[in-house]
């Protein structure tokens, strides 16, 4: 069904597919530093070991990785690069390069920054820095990369700041420099008792040699002041007083509001509008017809410009639209869904992903085989800032206000779009008011920049909930077939899956619909078949919190579960069975999963989860496990099921191995966080399209989880001595599978599809079975 | 013309505006109190919330007409004017509340309104008061805390 001939892919996918791409490519350094040029590449990794700015010190000079390149002083502060300024005064200033979407990043990376610096937490200035990737590196917010692409540049940032301090004080006393220590923005000498402020130090600091990279120390994590101590969101204060710090809040002189109305159906164009008639309407300045531009995937659309945003809305109301809807209106779940069963039938798909050892002599072999079929909706992101951007189009180039996860690829795209070079495309990284990875896409952006291409001064293109409903690039939804042998000691033996996944090209899967081939088990048996098909798709999908593992881990850890219920065997020692000896699955790759960490994790989660108690009926408990963005995660989900389907999740317990936590308090938000919108996605949330169109649109049918629901959520952390890991996703995926888990052991209902309510169940408050107050 | 009491203040939005323009879109883009959110535009999310009279209304379904003659509080004017916070805006600081923070200004305002009513509220009368808020990014468990937290201050204080 997928080998149609080549079609014209809209750009929406292609987009996607390297916003996924790029951010899976964020190893140990930046998204911009492997995609810039080989002169840019060594510049900025010459620099990323010394201090950035000190590139711009020495910029003209043509030799920014020079080891002996000076500190640089500017109004008498100490700069000794892009990320630190001290001031004599003392003040301490640190540029948070990220953008904040609500992991908590501008809080975070401002921590390892004071730490290595040795600053006083308490009195230092965050600033967030401009967009500017060929200074900051890359400043996207994805794939829970953020720390861990990070974690060596910041700290020697900070660290370079630190050393210079200490050789200007030892200077100034005389002393060796290995007498000195600091503490919190002083360098102390111990032997004489003498002490100094970085302050007082930031002139003659200023001066020194920049010290090269393999001369720094950094701190242990027994010296940490900072990193490890719960810190709370640096804007706090801004956040809880109303300071308009997001996107939608961008207010300039002039200021124009404009509604970029695109076709229910993905890529439709409009043919007709009655736009003479919506250019009377009060407080309309303009309405036009536009084709969009594919380079940064903003569609078709007719566009209202007006003075107000109520204005452009209620001249929306009256617009009317004749559309042409094109290929997209074939998109069909209940279509999907009926094609996908079939399919499933199939032993085999049309694409051979895994092929190991022989899983029909096994089945042969074996003691039992048993299949199943799981099936997970589309779903949308739906963060509560809807998109939006502010565009100003001068002659000498544009200016851009935006909400996204990835400005410094929007600032890419936009240059492309303008044939402008990328100096002439200034875009100001606003507050985010959720990410979950809609906004590692940039199409708000390329809308504004569409409008106000047509518009003197500064236009804001805003979205309404129904347009970010009907034009996400949607979480793609899943199927699998799965089949597992069993031996006669109830150990698996073979895994084969049959997924069914989207396709825009008829080659390859959609972003977030690929089945990548070391997913767990498949790794760790010897005999395994894994096939795809893909089925024909133009609706735009894209990476969505956790990607791939929001869906698969659902299918592959229920179907584990169902085979460790025929094997009579304990969940939890059926998946320690599966893990094995501790071994690296990637000998030498900390970022791949270990088996040891994942029973560990698995371990305690049982223990802290109460595991294996007996329960009253009606009431049990989950237990899941899964890998995924470098992090280890096992979960127990207790439960209790009425005899209408009522669903009280009273309490989750969490296992996590993400390395050192780096801020406990963020770490901890995230994880809650990821919990809560697990559930919420698994109890109550599906995109369904229907001819093309989506049929949901507002939080009325499309309804995230509220307060009354959401349960108590306890977090345990083992913390080994690995490099920090990201925390914005890893907790999304065991979620559903320990919850479905949990389901099965209160009432017998094995749940294969999701959400809950296609299966009758509704979420009920644990504060209504009396767990609050206990 | 219309004439509002905005924070105590008397304001006046010269431009013309339609009859049924929302109370939120007054206050945002001709008042410029950016503080109470657009979400949804339908009543759903609660990121719009403020007080007509010190009732949590959400300003995206109500008339700005329909506010002459109340008093209106935005999230601006929750703080006293020496720029002592509220002790829910203490609280949710103390908790470390927010994530991405686009909803916090409606939940606090919806909060603030059911511990004026309710001064130490049972989870169940939290549970009530703060579903018509939603929060994306799950700090729900925060948020509880947060509240009970400032209740006991407010509780506390009273009682001195």
């Amino acid at each position: 069904m997928s080998a149609g001939l080549p079609v014209d892919v809209p750009a929406g996918h292609l987009l996607a597919q390297q916003a996924i791409d790029q951010v899976e490519a964020t190893e140990g350094g930046s998204v911009f530093v492997q995609r810039l040029s080989r002169r840019h590449f060594l510049r900025v990794t010459g620099m990323a070991g010394t201090g950035l700015v000190l590139a711009m010190a020495v910029r003209g000079a043509g030799a920014a990785a020079k080891p002996a390149a000076r500190g640089r002083a500017e109004m008498g502060s100490f700069i000794p690069n892009a990320f630190l300024r001290i001031a004599p005064d003392g003040t301490i200033t640190l540029v948070n390069k990220g953008p904040e979407i609500g992991q908590g990043i501008k809080t975070t990376f401002p921590m390892i920054l004071a730490e290595e610096l040795d600053a006083d937490w308490a009195r230092v200035r965050i600033e967030q820095a401009p967009v500017k990737p060929e200074v900051y590196g890359g400043q996207g917010a994805g794939g829970s990369r953020s720390v861990p692409a990070n974690w060596d540049l910041l700290r020697r940032a900070g660290a370079t700041g630190r050393a210079m301090l200490v050789a200007a004080a030892a200077q100034r006393w005389k002393v060796p420099v290995a007498e000195c220590t600091t503490g919190p923005s002083v360098v102390l000498h111990a032997a004489s008792g003498r002490k100094l402020g970085f302050g007082a130090l930031a002139v003659a600091a200023a001066k020194l040699p920049v010290p090269a990279p393999e001369t720094l120390v950094f701190k242990t994590r027994a010296e940490y002041r900072i990193l490890g101590k719960p810190k709370g969101g640096v804007d706090n204060r801004l956040v809880v007083t109303g300071a308009p710090l997001f996107g939608i809040d961008q207010v300039l002189p002039g200021l124009l509001h404009a509604v970029y109305v695109k076709c229910p159906v993905y890529m439709g164009t409009a043919t007709s509008a009655n736009l003479d008639e919506v250019k009377r309407l009060p407080g309309v300045r303009d309405a036009f017809i536009t084709n969009g531009n594919p380079v940064g995937d903003a569609p078709p659309a007719v566009v209202i410009v007006a003075e107000s945003t109520w204005a452009a809305f209620s001249a929306r109301r009256a617009l009317k639209v004749e559309w042409n809807e094109g290929r997209g209106a074939l998109d069909d779940w209940e279509r999907f869904r009926a094609r996908a069963q079939e399919l499933g039938r199939q032993a085999a798909g049309e694409q051979s992903l895994v092929q190991s050892g022989d899983v029909v002599a096994a089945e042969r072999a074996g003691a039992q085989t048993i299949s199943a079929y799981y099936e997970l909706p589309f779903a949308s992101h739906a963060p509560l800032e809807p998109q939006n951007t502010t565009a100003w189009m001068r002659d000498d180039g544009v200016e851009i206000w935006s909400p996204s996860q990835m400005a410094d690829v929007g600032r890419a795209t936009v240059a492309k779009m303008l044939g402008l070079p990328v100096e002439k495309v200034i875009v100001h990284q606003t507050r985010v008011g959720g990410g979950f990875g809609r906004r590692l896409m940039n199409d708000y952006m390329a809308e504004a920049v569409v409008v106000a291409q047509r518009v003197q001064g500064p236009v804001k293109v805003l979205w309404t909930r129904e347009d970010d409903l009907a034009h996400d690039y949607y979480r793609v939804g899943a199927f699998h077939a799965l089949r597992g042998t069993l031996d006669a000691q109830g150990r698996l033996m073979a895994w084969q899956d049959h997924f069914i996944s989207f396709s825009a090209d008829g080659q390859k899967a959609v972003s977030g619909g690929d089945l990548p081939v070391d997913e767990l088990p498949i790794p760790l048996l010897p005999n395994v078949r894994v096939t795809q098909t893909l089925l024909p798709l133009v609706t735009r999908c894209g990476p969505w919190r956790a990607p791939r593992s929001n869906t698969i881990a659902f299918a592959v850890q229920g179907f584990l579960q169902e085979l460790a219920a025929a094997a009579q065997r304990d969940y939890r020692d059926f998946l320690l069975g599966i893990m094995g000896e501790p071994r690296w699955l990637v000998p030498g790759n900390q970022r791949s999963l270990n088996t040891g960490r994942a029973a560990a994790v698995i371990r305690l989660a049982a223990e802290k989860g109460g595991w294996g108690r007996a329960m009253p009926p009606g009431r049990g408990l989950g237990l899941a496990f899964h890998f995924s963005h470098a992090g280890h995660f096992a979960e127990v989900a207790e439960v209790s099921v009425s005899a209408s389907k009522q669903l009280t999740v009273h309490r989750v317990t969490v296992a996590a191995d993400i390395g050192p936590v780096l801020n406990p308090s963020g770490a901890l938000h995230q994880i809650q966080g990821s919990v809560i919108d697990g559930l919420s996605t698994m109890a109550a949330l599906e995109i369904t399209l229907a001819a093309g169109h989506v049929t949901q649109r507002n939080f009325g049918d499309y309804p995230p989880l509220r307060m009354p629901n959401a349960p108590l959520v306890d977090v345990h952390f083992i913390e080994p001595d690995y490099p920090p890991t990201g925390t914005g996703e890893p907790a999304l995926p065991p979620l559903a599978p320990a919850v479905a888990h949990a389901i099965f052991a209160a009432t017998g209902d094995r749940v294969r599809t999701l959400p809950l309510t296609r299966s009758g169940y509704r979420l009920a408050s644990p504060t209504a079975a009396g767990d609050r107050e206990a | 013309m219309l004439r509002l009491q905005v924070n105590g203040v008397e304001r006046q939005v010269n431009e013309d505006i339609a009859a049924d323009t929302p109370l939120l879109w007054v206050l945002r883009e001709h008042l410029g109190l950016l503080g109470p959110k657009f979400g949804c535009g339908a009543g759903y999310c609660g990121a719009c919330t403020v007080h007509l009279d010190g009732l949590p209304v959400r300003s995206c379904s109500v008339r700005a007409e329909a506010a002459v003659g109340k008093k209106v509080t935005t999230i601006e004017g929750l703080a006293k004017s020496d720029g002592t916070l509220h002790p829910l805006q203490q609280a949710w600081i103390d908790h470390d509340v927010p994530q991405c923070g686009y909803c916090q200004a409606g939940q606090i305002m919806s909060a603030a309104a059911l511990l004026a009513q309710t001064p130490k509220p049972t989870d169940a009368e939290i549970d009530s008061a703060m579903a018509g808020n939603l929060c994306r990014c799950g700090t729900y468990v925060r948020i509880r805390a947060a509240i009970h937290d400032a209740a006991g201050r407010v509780a506390g204080k009273a009682g001195k």
